[in-house]
């Protein structure tokens, strides 16, 4: 990295078995301080286990890291001091009320009575959360519960953030808030490690990107050096007729290339590194008898990536059971 | 007060950008919570569990109170001549077999709470290691402590007259509670081990029960065969009945009360640090 701001993540050949399961294969990660990074991967990959291993919740089986130079294992209580983690789960308790989840926080952070109270009544409100303050958290809605999840992760600002999944299973609109208190976040100073499944998350606010597969990480840059590399977008079709599928996909491979099956049986995707290929491709198409029923030139999504990092789609990446909360079973 | 809707709030307006960057830059650090401080935070966390579901009192209330009207008025007569006669017996018994098995309940309360993700955020917070189990555990302590009051103030209201009055009956709760609380670290570690809330309380009743009942809690082992009234004596709870029922009566012996200390000390001592030890590797 050509920059000469100090790293806030140093992590080299992290390793994580679970029994049989292999987590997390040697991954190496380099953060600088002040920028947001993103782990991008399919569920079962790795991402969640790397996270929790850099937020001390894990230990890895081999490599080490350090964040804001200490030691995760060493010295990981100073990590702990400096750092604060927004689960895949929500990290809030559902039994209290908002307000009481930031007092917890607060005081066991160290703050006083008086000053725990303050802070959770600012960040309430700050947090477009004051009118819902004194009821249960389970009657929360999606996107509250994450505001509410990253209000108590900068009840003391934290120098680094972990955010693993940060808008999964939000709307658009909760998405959106969520996605402009992070840039918040980043203006005020904070590195944040972000982890999620859609490139479009990544593409909106990380600095830099590792995508990891299987444990590993295949392939790292900006989002648009890995955009480049799988060619900036991908042409969608949709046919008229199921059964011309195997034709329009002889038809996009010879005119396109990499050609990839969707679930929908009438629907099949090519990448398309730009608009004037795509559209004489879609001529070929109607060239050779296809009938089609619509299509579109967009963005590549995670499952385009994955096709041309690796040769296979992301939900055939290995079932990893550990990954969320799965208790490590002592031997 | 506010009370609380059940129904889903939907619509909420968003963040407001400028107070979250405020917000984000008006803290300093404050010095790290001390160990005490961070383990009583984390008992006004059970605290306010119990206040937003009282229902979860039910079972330290309801059972007690069955318990000693089935046993009083069922065996009574039959055990003791008299149900009068075999409340003084019960009483105290009863009072340690509720609150023994209430601590199962922190064992299954505990593997409850690591399915829910707020579990990782403690985890990753700069505290005093033990402190979500002890604070959780004193806590629990407050559960216990009504399941006692219930039982007593049942036994007073049914004719119990402890002999060494007040003070005697504070000081049986007392040491009730002590013992609870040693016992509770083994019902944590199974808490920690097994998978699921149901095997957990399984697991903790297969073991709780057999030594309640093979104990002096009902029956005077004078009147059973040999080598069970051998085992009987020498169970810890029944150790721990005696001294309950000699601090109500005011004839307690001293080494009973030291034995159920000594027992309590040494299962915390083993399963405290355990249990800390699988909380913190999760």
């Amino acid at each position: 990295m050509a920059s000469q701001a100090p790293l806030a993540i140093e992590a080299t050949g992290l390793v994580k078995d679970f029994g049989e399961t292999r987590a997390v294969d040697g991954v190496d990660l380099a953060v600088r301080s002040g920028s947001v990074y993103g782990v991008l991967g399919p569920n079962g990959a790795g991402k969640t286990t790397t996270i929790r291993i850099l937020a001390t919740l894990l230990r890895p089986d081999a490599g080490s890291a350090r964040v804001l130079g200490y030691d995760i294992v060493e010295e990981a209580d100073s990590v702990r001091s400096a750092v604060s983690l927004t689960g895949q789960l929500a990290s809030v308790d559902e039994d209290l009320t908002g307000r009481e989840n930031l007092i917890l926080i607060g005081r066991l952070l160290g703050l006083k009575r008086a000053g725990a109270k303050a802070r959770a009544a600012e960040l309430l409100e700050a947090f477009g959360l004051a009118e819902a303050a004194a009821r249960l958290v389970k009657n929360y809605s999606g996107g509250m519960r994450r505001r509410l999840d990253i209000a108590a992760s900068i009840v003391v600002t934290p120098r680094l953030m972990f955010l693993d999944e940060p808008t999964a299973g939000l709307d658009p609109r909760s998405r959106n808030q969520v996605w402009d208190i992070i840039r918040s976040l980043v203006a005020g100073g904070t590195t944040i490690l972000l982890c999620t499944q859609y490139l479009e998350e990544a593409d909106q606010l990380a600095d830099g990107l590792a995508v990891i597969d299987r444990g590993k990480v295949i392939a790292e840059g900006t989002p648009g050096q890995l955009k480049a590399s799988v060619g900036t977008g991908a042409l969608h079709v949709r046919l008229l007729d199921p059964d011309q599928r195997t034709e329009a996909e002889r038809v996009l491979g010879r005119e396109l290339g990499a050609v990839h099956l969707d679930p929908d049986p009438a629907a099949l995707t090519a990448q398309c590194s730009d608009a004037d290929r795509g559209a004489e491709a879609v001529a070929a198409l109607a060239r050779s008898g296809v009938g089609i029923a619509d299509f579109s030139l967009g963005q590549p999504s995670l499952d385009e990536v994955f096709l041309a990092l690796t040769g296979h789609a992301a939900e055939e990446g290995p079932p990893e059971q550990p990954e969320v909360i799965e208790e490590e079973q002592p031997a | 007060m506010t009370t609380t809707p059940t129904t889903e709030i939907r619509s909420s307006p968003g963040a407001d950008e400028a107070a979250v960057r405020k917000a984000i830059a008006s803290t300093a650090r404050p010095p790290r919570a001390s160990a005490l401080s961070a383990a009583f935070t984390f008992g006004w966390r059970g605290m306010l569990k119990v206040k937003h579901v009282p229902e979860q009192l039910l079972d330290v209330t309801i059972t007690p109170v069955m318990f000693v009207l089935m046993f009083t008025y069922l065996f009574g007569g039959a055990v003791a001549g008299s149900t009068a006669a075999y409340l003084d017996y019960i009483l105290p018994g009863i009072l340690v077999m509720s609150v023994l098995f209430t601590t199962v309940y922190s064992g299954v309360a505990l593997n409850t709470d690591l399915t829910k993700g707020v579990v990782d955020r403690f985890r990753s917070l700069p505290i005093w290691r033990p402190a979500p189990l002890v604070g959780s555990l004193l806590g629990d302590t407050v559960r216990y402590l009504i399941a006692g009051t219930v039982i007593i103030v049942l036994g007073v209201i049914l004719g119990y007259r402890p002999g060494a009055g007040v003070t005697g009956v504070v000081a049986a709760l007392a040491l009730v509670i002590t013992f609870s609380f040693g016992l509770s670290w083994v019902f944590t570690t199974m808490g920690l081990l097994l998978r699921t809330p149901n095997a957990v309380m399984n697991a903790g009743f297969m073991g709780i029960f057999p030594l309640t009942f093979l104990s002096n809690v009902f029956v005077d082992p004078a009147t059973l065969p040999g080598p069970l009234e051998a085992f009987v004596k020498v169970n810890p709870i029944s150790i721990l009945v005696n001294a309950s029922r000699g601090l109500m009566e005011g004839t307690a012996s001293a080494g009973d009360i030291g034995i159920v200390l000594a027992t309590a000390a040494a299962l915390t001592a083993v399963f405290a640090p355990l249990t800390t030890r699988l909380y913190r590797r999760g």
